[in-house]
């Protein structure tokens, strides 16, 4: 197994983050840094990459363990490179988020909390994003497809397949636009 | 056209680059208040506008400010709730997203008048597109030396960050999102002590909503006194709706407090009536956690006066006939909806979000899911109605934080207004095993769409 590191880019990155807070509060970054270690470490927090973010922030492990199980963003197991996180809270549900979810089960060949075959796509249903006006959406990573139908879903799947690169919520997989 | 306040120059190509946005005339209230103010009176300025907190709860922002403990020796904080998770609410996301000079503005001003040195603006980790615009927004103020040491070579500074959550509705409760920002687990803390006296890292602290920060900034342009000369009563100046839901043209609307609710929901201007010309049902006015309303209360009170789009006429008649402005969440239901299955879609919502700290809104936000679940999916009983009603009484009024009590309004309201549509789903559960069981034949009630 590698070891579990921080690229030098990254940890500086960490080190601005913690200076952010006072002295003695680095405790304050660990939200933050977990986002980057997700990022960093295959799209999940898994339990040697939280020891490794303990050690780095000089915390005791259970203190990231707690932190990274009660907050919906971080996985705490492995998912597929894309995880697509379709909105289906009342206002979403109300234009049509059902129909959205169904045609990417229909269209992956997995139900809601699966992961395709290959790796590359987990379907997730998530709570309010926030995106009612342009309902219905999913986020997928740092972006957000919005007001969505059948036809823009297979453009996605089909450009996030094409493009094959893990979506993390820190960077933007700048696909063009789906319209 | 409508007056605008915050959304001015929301189309201006490259508003969102410091450039073009001080071109508009953009941080003068800085200049203003840095140079011509002490902070008392920035903070007085707030407090005659009778700006009230845009967040949801419509607290009177210059009493908050009032409340900041100034004899502690410690640091002061001013943190900016950028949690916006409220279902139906995405008017912070599109202020920050289209003009984010705006906020940073604000956040400048308001830092002043309560004499904070560092600030944050904590935003949900959803929003992770709209933290990167907001950071470089931070870094061209830094550059123009409206942030940093000596601002304006005054003797003021202040250092701002931006700081992620992580996907927590709690964490938009000011306690809990002073924990997180602590980097610790999103639960809110027991009040008293206020973070007016210990909040962040036990030092005063004032938490503010991001539309409350951005409105200083013409409070402070205008003059408070000129900003309370727009609205109605004590709802003053103006209030971004977050429409969304069954209607032609959902979006971010920059109102007049005191708009007809008719108006709002039927003009071109605003949602520009009901999609595809159906009838209006219900409207959920200030986002989830408020309670439902059928069309003839939303557009009328109970004692037949117009309703408007503001804190006092949206509550008129308490919650047996009215609601609550709250966030700005404006949710439509046209006569397809089933208030069943949105209010499934709520309680599920709250269970998923309670952070698990008090027992009745831990359990109970469960049991109400549940029972919402099998109603819902055709399994129910006539005896699952009352026990809702039980339960949610049971929540309110029982927890450290309000999440409890928003989890409970939404099932009080919605049976209150709708018991035959959930009657129905009990005696013929046949006819709602299909999820779109209403869009073929709308549930009429003969009690509630008389009229309409």
């Amino acid at each position: 197994m590698t070891e579990i590191k921080f690229s030098e880019e990254t940890l500086a990155l960490v080190n601005k983050m913690v200076r952010r807070y006072p002295e003695g509060r680095q405790k304050s970054a660990l939200l933050p840094v977990l986002h980057l270690a997700q990022a960093e470490f295959d799209g999940w927090l898994s339990v040697p990459v939280m020891d490794y973010i303990a050690s780095l922030l000089a915390l005791k492990p259970i203190e990231v363990y707690e932190v990274a199980t009660f907050y919906s963003q971080f996985n705490t197991q492995p998912v597929g490179k894309c995880l697509l996180e379709v909105c289906h809270t009342g206002p979403c549900w109300l234009r049509g988020a059902d129909d959205i979810v169904e045609h990417i089960e229909n269209r992956l060949n997995i139900k809601v909390g699966e992961t395709t075959s290959d790796g590359m796509f987990t379907l997730k249903k998530v709570e309010c994003l926030g995106s009612c006006g342009t309902a219905p959406m999913l986020q997928c990573g740092a972006d957000y497809f919005e007001n969505l139908t059948p036809e823009k879903v297979d453009i996605l799947i089909e450009k996030l397949g094409v493009a094959n690169k893990r979506s993390t919520y820190m960077k933007s997989n700048q696909l063009e636009n789906l319209a | 056209m409508a007056r605008k306040l915050l959304l001015e120059h929301i189309h201006v190509p490259d508003i969102q680059t410091f450039d073009v946005y001080r071109k508009k005339g953009g941080y003068a209230s800085v200049e203003k208040a840095l140079k011509t103010m002490t902070p008392d009176a920035v903070m007085e300025e707030v407090k005659t506008s009778g700006l009230r907190g845009r967040g949801g709860a419509g607290f009177p922002t210059g009493l908050k400010w009032s409340f900041l403990d100034r004899k502690s020796e410690k640091p002061r904080y001013l943190v900016c709730n950028a949690d916006e998770s409220e279902p139906g609410t995405f008017k912070d996301r599109y202020l920050m997203e289209k003009i984010p000079h705006l906020l940073i503005e604000g956040m400048i001003t308001s830092s002043y008048a309560l004499g904070a040195k560092t600030s944050y603006i904590y935003i949900r980790g959803e929003y992770m597109y709209v933290l990167r615009i907001l950071e470089k927004a931070i870094e061209e103020a830094y550059a123009a030396g409206f942030l940093g040491k000596n601002i304006l070579g005054t003797a003021y500074s202040l250092d701002l960050y931006v700081h992620p959550g992580a996907g927590a509705y709690i964490c938009g409760e000011e306690t809990a999102l002073l924990e997180s920002l602590e980097g610790k687990r999103g639960n809110p803390r027991l009040k008293p002590p206020f973070p007016a006296v210990a909040g962040l890292y036990a030092s005063p602290t004032v938490v503010n909503n991001v539309e409350t920060i951005a409105a200083v900034v013409p409070i402070l342009n205008m003059g408070g006194d000129e900003y309370a000369k727009i609205g109605i009563g004590k709802s003053t100046g103006t209030k971004l709706i977050s429409a969304g839901g069954n209607i032609a043209k959902p979006g971010v609307y920059e109102i007049d407090l005191g708009l007809p609710v008719e108006e709002f929901i039927y003009s071109e201007e605003y949602c520009g009536g009901i999609q595809d010309g159906r009838k209006l049902k219900a409207v959920v006015a200030g986002g989830s956690s408020v309670p439902i309303l059928p069309a003839q209360l939303i557009l009328k009170t109970a004692k037949g006066d117009p309703r408007l789009m503001s804190y006092e006429s949206l509550a008129d008649g308490g919650f047996q006939t009215g609601t609550m402005l709250g966030s700005g969440g404006f949710i439509v239901f046209d006569e397809r909806a089933c208030i069943v299955r949105n209010l499934w879609t709520f309680t599920r919502f709250y269970h998923h979000e309670s952070c698990g700290q008090c027992s009745p809104c831990r359990e109970g936000t469960g049991w109400m899911e549940k029972v919402l679940h099998r109603l819902e999916h055709g399994h129910g009983h006539i005896d699952d109605i009352d026990l809702l009603v039980d339960v949610a009484k049971k929540i309110e009024g029982n927890t450290i934080c309000p999440l409890g009590d928003a989890a409970a309004w939404p099932v009080a309201s919605a049976i209150r207004h709708f018991r035959e549509e959930f009657e129905y789903h009990a005696k013929y559960p046949d006819k709602v095993t299909d999820p779109k069981h209403f869009h073929k034949e709308p549930f009429v009630s003969k009690k509630m769409m008389v009229n309409v």
